[in-house]
C-alpha cells in the first residue's frame, strides 16, 4: 500500500488528489483576505480611538474584532462569487477556491455565517448604528460591488471603494453611536484613495484584467485615460486629506505630515500622467510600481498621524 | 487497517480542528469578559420582573 492511499474492504481510496473537504485552518483564514484585513483593522481602530468619548478597552477590542470578522466575511463571499475570474488571473489563481482546497459552497456558508455573527455581536456589544453600518458595508461590497458593478462598469473601483472606506466610520460609530463630519472625512479619504491605488496596480498587471474580462478603466478607456484619472483623483484626494487635518481629529502634526505626504503622492501621480506606455514598458512600470507601494504607506501614514494626534492630546501636544 | 504514517490530509484536518478549538475557546473567553464589562457599568440594571425580592421567599 502506498502512503497516499487507504485500503479498505472495497476499493482503495486515493488520497493524493486534492480533496476540497479537508482544507486546513490556513485555507479558511486565507478566505478572509488577511492582507486587506490589516487595513480594515487599522483604520477601524483609528476611527474608534479618535472618536470623542471612550469605550472600555475590551469593548474597543471586540468592536475592532467584529469589524475585522465582517470584513473577512466580505472577502470570503467575494471569493465565492469571483471564483471563475480568480482562476484565470495570475494574482488570484492560488486562492483557496481556484486552488481546489475549498468549494464555493463552503466559502459561501463560511462567509454568510461570519457576516451574520459579526453584525449580531456588533449590535449586542456596541450599538445599532455601528451594526447597521457594518451590515451595509458587507451588503455594499458583495451585492453592489462584487455582484453588480465589478463586471459591468469601469467605475467599479470608484464606487466599490466605498466598502473599504467604511471601517473608520464604523469604529467611530461604535463609540459615539453616530456619524460626524470627521468620520465622513475619514471615509472620504479611503474612498478617494482607492481608485488611484487600484488603477496603478491595473497599469502594471495589464494582462490579468484583460484575460478575466473585468472592465477596468485600463481596458475600457485605455491606459492614457487611466493615467489622467489617477492624476485627477490624487489631486482631489490631496485636498480631502489636508481638509481632514483642520477638523477635531487633526492637528499641526497631522497637517504637516499630510502636506508632505500629499505633495509627494501628487508628484508621483503627475509622473504617471506624463508617461506613455513606451516609457513604462522600458523600465518595467517602475514609476507605477513605486506609486502603488507609496499608496499603501500613504494611507497607513495618514491614519497613523490621526492616531498620534489622539495619543498626544492628553499631554496637551496633539489636536488643535 | 491502521495507517502507519500520518498522511498530509490528517495534518490539514488536525490544523483545522486545532484552529477551530482555539477560536471557540477565545470566543467563550471574550463573551465572558464582555458580559463582565457590561454588568459592571453604572448603566446596567436588571429587568424589574427578574429582580430578587426577599419578600417572595417568606
Amino acid at each position: 500500500m502506498s502512503d497516499a492511499s487507504i485500503e479498505t474492504n472495497a476499493t482503495p481510496i486515493n488520497l493524493s488528489a486534492s480533496n476540497p473537504q479537508d482544507a486546513g485552518f490556513s485555507d479558511f483564514f486565507a478566505l478572509l483576505k488577511p492582507r486587506v484585513m490589516t487595513l480594515v483593522v487599522f483604520t477601524a481602530f483609528i476611527g474608534l480611538v479618535a472618536a470623542p468619548g471612550g469605550l472600555h478597552p475590551l469593548l474597543s477590542f471586540s468592536a475592532v474584532l467584529f469589524i475585522a470578522v465582517g470584513g473577512g466575511a466580505s472577502g470570503a463571499l467575494n471569493m465565492w462569487w469571483d471564483a471563475d475570474i480568480d482562476a484565470v488571473m495570475n494574482r488570484t489563481r492560488k486562492r483557496p477556491i481556484p486552488a481546489g482546497k475549498i468549494t464555493r459552497d463552503e466559502a459561501f456558508g463560511f462567509g454568510m455565517t461570519l457576516a451574520a455573527f459579526s453584525i449580531v455581536m456588533m449590535a449586542l456589544f456596541t450599538n445599532l448604528v455601528a451594526a447597521g453600518l457594518l451590515a451595509f458595508t458587507i451588503f455594499f461590497y458583495i451585492v453592489i460591488y462584487t455582484i453588480w458593478l465589478k463586471r459591468w462598469t469601469p467605475q467599479n473601483i470608484v464606487i466599490g471603494g466605498a466598502a473599504g472606506a467604511f471601517p473608520p466610520m464604523i469604529g467611530w460609530a461604535a463609540v459615539t453611536g453616530d456619524v460626524a463630519l470627521e468620520s465622513i472625512l475619514m471615509f472620504a479619504l479611503i474612498f478617494m484613495w482607492t481608485p488611484p491605488h487600484f488603477w496603478a496596480l491595473a497599469l502594471f498587471t495589464r494582462t490579468d484584467y484583460d484575460v478575466a474580462d473585468v472592465p477596468m478603466l485600463t481596458v475600457t478607456h485605455g491606459r492614457k485615460a487611466t493615467r489622467a484619472h489617477i492624476a485627477v483623483y490624487t489631486a482631489l484626494l490631496a485636498a480631502l486629506a489636508v481638509a481632514l487635518g483642520l477638523t477635531s481629529v487633526g492637528g499641526p502634526l497631522y497637517l504637516a505630515g499630510a502636506i508632505v505626504l500629499n505633495a509627494h503622492f501628487l508628484k508621483g501621480a503627475i509622473e504617471i500622467w506624463r508617461r506613455d506606455e513606451t516609457d513604462a514598458e522600458a523600465d518595467s512600470y517602475k514609476t507605477e510600481k513605486t506609486f502603488f507601494r507609496a499608496s499603501l504607506f500613504y494611507l497607513f501614514a495618514h491614519f497613523g498621524l490621526i492616531g498620534l494626534e489622539t495619543a498626544l492630546a492628553p499631554f496637551g501636544l496633539g489636536g488643535w | 487497517m491502521a495507517l502507519s504514517r500520518q498522511h498530509e490530509l490528517h495534518r490539514r484536518r488536525f490544523s483545522r480542528n486545532l484552529g477551530l478549538g482555539i477560536v471557540l475557546v477565545g470566543f467563550v473567553a471574550l463573551i465572558f469578559g464582555l458580559t463582565m464589562v457590561k454588568v459592571s457599568t453604572d448603566e446596567f440594571t436588571m429587568p424589574l420582573e427578574d429582580r430578587f425580592d426577599p419578600r417572595e421567599t417568606n
